[in-house]
């Protein structure tokens, strides 16, 4: 089943219903799908805990993930990484459930279009100044800005938003790249090179979802860690 | 020659000439990041882990210079502006 042709490099393009001005697209569709699927899951495995010896076997999934999570973020930032869990873990297992579920016949990511990936790079924008706020207070916070002298304030403020376009535009390229990839390939060689190039996109798919949730870490803990650095001096 | 022809020789040529240019760069990039870490490992086997999770997101980094490149060849070739504009006015 083919749902995205090759000349749509969107899958904003696909339209499967539309009332008016409201409509709704297949990236639309996919990520409340997978809305649903990650919040299904987590309700579903959580719904009994148990801190008893023997668990189920899904509570043994979802430790294992969060308690990653937990560690990665504490390698980044070494105070107590709870702060920072709830944004950063739901950001890696969406990009990450999005980007692996590619194997599943006529599913297209909802990364592999700008308007997804820009949503989620806007919510890094945004989450940068609000944590460095919170930890530093807005004065410190912004006082970052004007150093080392005043004539750096552009720099800072266009270094922000080139950071957040690339972080949007990274993630859709590389998924955008792999459907297009894989759309000619079975075009020219069917059969043997597209399981062979699906198989490397699983990789791709999940190191694009580590590097998304590891530089808005990497970027969070640059807005709240300027300040300890000079206090412990 | 009418403005629709002109219009895709040009953008057909500019997206070849973009991906053939733009993947000089990060291709070298992306040699010199690998040869790096690899004496780095070979020097410091413990650090493997930390050398290694660095150079895949050092990697996707600098891949995704490459990847601008491809996203501009791609709208070139088949979302291209000038071309909607031309056949909507046509």
């Amino acid at each position: 089943m083919e749902i995205l042709s090759l000349n749509q490099i969107s899958p904003d393009q696909v339209i499967l219903w539309q009332w008016g001005i409201i409509r709704i697209t297949a990236t639309l569709m996919y990520t409340w799908f997978i809305m649903a699927l990650l919040v299904m899951g987590s309700w579903l495995v959580t719904r009994r805990l148990s801190s008893d010896v023997r668990t189920t076997r899904w509570q043994g999934v979802l430790e294992v993930v969060v308690s990653t999570i937990r560690n990665q973020i504490k390698e980044i930032n070494p105070e107590d990484p709870g702060h920072y869990l709830a944004f950063i873990g739901s950001l890696f297992l969406f990009v990450g459930l999005s980007n692996v579920l590619l194997i599943v016949p006529g599913y297209v990511a909802p990364t592999s279009s700008l308007t997804t990936t820009a949503a989620l790079a806007v919510c890094v924008f945004i989450a940068v100044p609000l944590y460095g706020i919170t930890k530093q207070g807005i004065l410190s916070y912004f006082k970052e800005y004007f150093q080392p002298t005043f004539i750096f304030f552009p720099f800072h403020v266009m270094g922000e938003v080139t950071r957040t376009l690339a972080l949007a535009v990274r993630l859709f390229g590389n998924m955008m790249s792999h459907d297009k990839v894989i759309a000619i390939l079975l075009a020219v060689t069917p059969l043997f090179f597209p399981i062979v190039m699906h198989a490397l996109g699983l990789l791709i798919g999940l190191v694009q979802a580590y590097i998304f949730a590891i530089l808005a870490m990497v970027y969070i803990a640059s807005a709240t860690q300027a300040h300890e650095e000079k206090t412990e001096k | 020659m009418d403005s629709l022809t002109f219009i895709a020789m040009a953008s057909i040529i500019t997206a070849g000439l973009t991906m053939a240019i733009g993947s000089i760069g990060p291709a070298l990039g992306e040699g010199r990041a690998t040869q790096q870490a690899l004496s780095a490992i070979a020097q410091q086997p413990d650090e493997r882990g930390s050398i290694t999770r660095t150079l895949f997101v050092s990697l996707a980094m600098i891949e995704s210079i490459a990847i601008y490149c491809f996203v501009i060849s791609m709208i070139l070739i088949f979302a291209n502006p000038f071309w909607d504009h031309v056949i909507t006015k046509g």
